[in-house]
């Protein structure tokens, strides 16, 4: 990392579920990282492990039982976690952070066209017609809709299908139609959460390729979410691997999918398991996020674990969390 | 055997999604069928598994044809064959807890009463603990309900499986385990697989033989 300010720095943040009976569940805990402009940061683990949590909490689109620790702090110095809703709706979301969302056919709103959600995104945060409107109505309407139509070129969604419904689109169209949506803002920080779920491969390669194109070579940073190693493979800077709502290793990419691998078990499991390598899976299923043992998470699946594993809790040391590491 | 034969089939008059697609699996075989998203593999395996009527062509089951398809198809032919989909949320009711869920099939082939055991044992066999099976749809993750809706489609016994992108979803140790458990059932029973899917490297890994899209289709 450089002495830039990162465009996301994210330390001890937390958190928790307030459920009936007292009781809670940890969903995040204690997640640090930095993420660097121009960077790409991938959040991988397993479904239900916390990341898309995690993801909300920097949104503030956390439901009102969840309580959070720590901060989360944009280069300007906005903790996100501090935010008030204002703030968050008004600057945030979709101005300093870009959401592409998972299923997006399901994010559209499905009875409007890629169009009319174009252009409602284009007068919202671009202003494009604060110029055009001296000029009269008709001056501003046709700015809007250009910019709209220059923000779908700019994802590579095709002109010929920008008055058509989600339903009508396919998994990798509406995917298009999505991060054509979140890159209007021009946000520095985008933030994907399982972009390429259901997906196929080549299609998986395309989005990330052009989320690449859309983060590193203009600078912004990418956050992307996603039980895909191979899509976190392609286009992560760094990874990030989280289990049971900790943040368990922290790795350049090229030494955690190449030499000398992953450190922590679990993230070996997890590479182990692919249909390239072994396809072994990791035994047993991974702990309620509700009642944690008190030590490490994963010692009750760990082929290494130890009685101190299963008492103390492993501190992150040099970027893995892990007694044995 | 299991055998398509030049199959035509889609959702609207004139537009069909799949066009003279043939298939033959031999009996406890296994294929894995690769294309693109949107070519209408999703479509054929419907078609293979009696929930779609094709518009043309013939789907043959262990030497029976099929004559009427869904709720048309006979009993005995459509519990011949499981199926797994890509999306356990839209493939499971949302009111039943997992273990009515396992169990349902059964039930409505009149075998209620073999409900408690069967399930015991394919929860075990599909790693999901007593707790879980209690729990509604809501309450599990992704590979947590498809672990169910798999020991669902097994639950009869059926001597074709039908797995429609199961793995799209989940992550690389679910997928590794779920793909372990079918072929665990193929090998206790013989059971022949069509696997549909887009992911050569996983297919190629998991299946006897691979066909791709192109090669199963007539010329249009």
């Amino acid at each position: 990392m450089t002495d830039a300010a990162p465009a996301l720095d994210v330390r001890g943040l937390s958190v928790r579920f307030r459920m009936p009976g007292g009781r809670y569940v940890a969903a995040v805990s204690d997640a640090s990282f930095r993420l660097a402009p121009g960077s790409c940061l991938a959040l991988v683990g397993e479904s239900g492990c916390g990341k898309s949590v995690l993801a909300s909490a920097l949104l503030g689109l956390l439901p009102g039982n969840a309580d959070t620790a720590g901060s989360a702090v944009l280069p300007d110095g906005l903790d996100l976690l501090g935010a008030g809703e204002a703030v968050l709706a008004r600057t945030v979301r979709g101005r300093r952070i870009g959401l592409v969302p998972q299923s997006p056919a399901a994010h559209l709103t499905p009875v409007r066209t890629i169009r009319s959600h174009l252009e409602e995104a284009v007068r919202e945060l671009a202003h494009p017609s604060a110029s055009a409107a001296a000029r009269g109505r008709r001056a501003a309407r046709e700015a809007v809709r250009a910019a709209a139509e220059r923000a779908a070129e700019r994802a590579a969604f095709p002109a010929s299908h920008l008055d058509r419904y989600p339903h009508e689109l396919s998994g990798g169209l509406a995917q298009r139609a999505a991060t054509a949506l979140a890159l209007i803002g021009d946000a520095p920080l985008l933030l994907a959460d399982e972009p390429t779920t259901g997906l196929d491969r080549e299609l998986v390669h395309r989005t990330v390729d052009e989320l690449r194109a859309h983060t590193r070579d203009a600078g912004r940073a990418l956050l992307m979410i996603t039980h895909d190693l191979a899509a976190a493979h392609r286009i992560a800077d760094t990874v990030a691997v989280m289990y049971a709502g900790r943040i368990v290793e922290t790795s350049p990419a090229d030494a955690f999918f190449g030499r000398p691998g992953p450190r922590h078990p679990y993230a070996r499991g997890l590479l182990d398991a692919l249909p390239e390598r072994a396809f072994v899976p990791i035994p047993g299923a991974p702990p309620e996020l509700g009642a944690l043992p008190p030590g490490c998470a994963f010692a009750a699946r760990c082929p290494d674990a130890d009685a101190r594993c299963r008492t103390e809790l492993p501190a992150p040391a040099s970027g893995v969390a892990c007694h044995h590491a | 055997m299991l055998e398509l034969r030049d199959i035509t089939a889609g959702y609207e008059r004139r537009r069909p999604v799949v066009e003279g697609a043939s298939l033959i699996l031999r009996p406890g075989e296994s294929l894995g069928l690769l294309g693109p998203s949107g070519c209408g593999k999703s479509t054929l395996a419907r078609v293979a598994a009696l929930l779609h009527r094709p518009d043309r062509g013939t789907v043959t089951v262990d030497g029976r044809t099929a004559t009427g398809f869904r709720h048309r198809a006979p009993r005995s032919l459509r519990t011949a064959v499981g199926v797994v989909f890509q999306q356990p949320r839209l493939a499971a009711d949302p009111r039943m807890r997992l273990r009515d869920l396992v169990a349902e099939p059964l039930r409505a082939t009149g075998r209620r009463a073999e409900a408690a055991a069967a399930v015991a044992g394919l929860a075990e066999r599909v790693g999901l603990g007593a707790d879980l099976l209690d729990r509604r749809p809501h309450e599990v993750s992704d590979g947590q309900l498809q672990r169910a809706c798999l020991a669902r489609a097994l639950v009869l016994r059926p001597r074709w499986l039908v797995c429609d992108e199961m793995t799209a979803m989940l992550d690389a140790s679910t997928t590794a385990a779920l793909v372990g458990v079918v072929e665990e059932y193929r090998a206790d029973t013989g059971a022949g697989l069509l696997a549909v899917g887009h992911d050569p490297v996983l297919l190629r890994r998991w299946c006897d033989r691979t066909a791709h899209w192109k090669e199963i289709t007539g010329p249009p």
